[in-house]
């Protein structure tokens, strides 16, 4: 049923003019090369990045819930407390590094959290891309609830928002489970210069 | 190029001392702007660019004064203000960097690969790419930006670079339009032109090629799509594929009529 919906809404939606997203993806097999860590794989969509790309980032509702779902269970919760360290999480948040073919690979990358939210004050650097995230803790509190959602934001955030624009940090391998954690506490330890 | 590096090293010392307080860095980052195009080195780069484009070169002996970008063999002024467009003899849409290299793979009889190892320099050592284009560029100074949009080819570059813009793909799901895709956003302190938008790219496609201040060198449009797809954590676009001619096609076309006034110098 949920095969035959994602292909029906593939059927019924006009890609950009010419180009459907299999031409472009057939271009890149073509016009692109591996180099480093960056393998060819990558540009081969998966379904969401299909019905995103096809949909213009607003998929029908009902397909968008079936594939959140399925996101969600790409997620791989760790048992206990998903409180890390704050300050190794403001270290990762500032670090941008990662998954790019100048990186070597298994090198821990960062979170490049900074690229688009603001996070501590004192760091006035911060992008825009993403929503402000200063007192994200005190606001919403730091329940186990509240940690495992921004656990599983982080991991994964297209479980939670099927074409968010945040990349899957941890489902892409950019981020190891104790990295997550470290974010975490940024977020949502009452100490973190977030919440401060 | 002691001289270039210095010169780098003074506006990137410049820019430490700018105070970069949240609320008026817009002010601060426009006046920066200002001031570092006031003391540019692009027309060093020019001039290293004649050079290259009249030396002898490759298995032919030959240079690039008969090369024909579009206007005629050897017509430089405002040919790059009409790129990318469709170049019969090679029966595919060219941008700047491609067509140099048609040029020395059948002037000068250079191979692919031998004129392709080094497309992108560094501080201490531009490539030959980065010098050609500087001069080339500095030749349609002051002409409107006026991109093939006629022929079925320019038509179905236009039409590929523009899906190439919205495609999400890569390690990170991403599309130009991740980060290109809304007003008003940056990346850190870097603003973020929406590129599909005429008002936008207009300003953006008038000043590439450009010189990066705060690494002191000399950046192509092609570098800037590669490092974007990098960033992008995808795999590498290879050097004036149709793919990435295909995306500045669209974005020029999408600037059409603005003035050419790069090269640039941006932060």
């Amino acid at each position: 049923m949920r095969k035959a919906l994602f292909f029906l809404a593939l059927c019924a939606w006009p890609a950009f003019a010419d180009y459907t997203s299999q031409d472009v993806q057939r271009v890149m097999q073509r016009d692109f090369h591996a180099r480093g860590q960056a393998t060819m794989d990558r540009v081969l969509q998966d379904g969401l990045q299909r019905v995103c790309t096809e949909s213009g980032d607003k998929p029908p509702a009902g397909l968008a819930k079936a594939l959140e779902a399925d996101q969600l269970k790409t997620i791989d919760f760790p048992g206990g407390s998903l409180i890390g360290d704050w300050k190794r999480g403001e270290r990762i948040a500032q670090v941008g590094r990662g998954l790019q073919w100048t990186d070597s690979a298994g090198a821990p990358g960062g979170g490049s959290c900074y690229n688009c939210h603001q996070l501590s004050p004192q760091e006035t650097s911060h992008g825009t891309l993403g929503p402000s995230l200063l007192r994200f803790g005190a606001v919403r509190g730091s329940g186990p609830e509240m940690q495992r959602y921004v656990y599983g934001k982080i991991y994964n955030a297209k479980a939670y928002n099927l074409c968010s624009q945040m990349p899957r940090l941890g489902y892409s391998g950019t981020l190891s489970a104790e990295q997550i954690k470290d974010l975490v506490a940024l977020l949502l330890d009452p100490a973190s210069p977030v919440n401060r | 190029m002691t001289r270039l590096s210095r010169i780098g090293l003074f506006f990137v010392g410049a820019l430490a001392c700018v105070p970069l307080v949240a609320q008026d860095a817009k002010k601060e980052i426009q006046r920066y702007q200002q001031m570092i195009a006031e003391g540019s080195p692009v027309e060093l780069f020019e001039l290293g660019g004649e050079e290259l484009w009249k030396k002898p070169q490759g298995p032919n002996s030959a240079s690039l004064e008969k090369c024909d970008l579009g206007l005629g063999p050897g017509v430089l002024k405002s040919a790059y203000a009409r790129l990318p467009r469709y170049f019969k003899d090679a029966d595919r849409v060219m941008d700047l960097e491609s067509r140099l290299l048609h040029c020395m793979t059948t002037l000068q009889g250079r191979s692919r690969e031998e004129a392709t190892r080094r497309v992108f320099g560094n501080e201490n050592q531009p490539s030959e790419m980065e010098y050609l284009s500087a001069y080339v560029a500095g030749q349609s100074r002051g002409f409107k930006l006026a991109a093939g949009a006629a022929h079925p080819k320019e038509k179905e570059a236009y039409q590929l670079g523009k899906a190439l813009y919205f495609h999400r793909a890569g390690a990170w799901d991403m599309s130009c339009a991740s980060c290109h895709g809304d007003e008003g956003k940056r990346i850190r302190m870097q603003e973020l032109p929406v590129l599909y938008k005429p008002q936008f790219a207009r300003p953006i496609m008038a000043t590439w090629p450009a010189y990066r201040v705060s690494n002191s060198q000399f950046k192509t449009m092609q570098w800037r799509i590669n490092d974007c797809y990098r960033q992008m954590r995808y795999p590498e676009p290879t050097f004036a594929s149709d793919a990435t001619v295909a995306l500045t096609a669209f974005l020029t076309v999408t600037a059409a009529g603005e003035p050419y006034r790069g090269p640039g110098t941006k932060r």
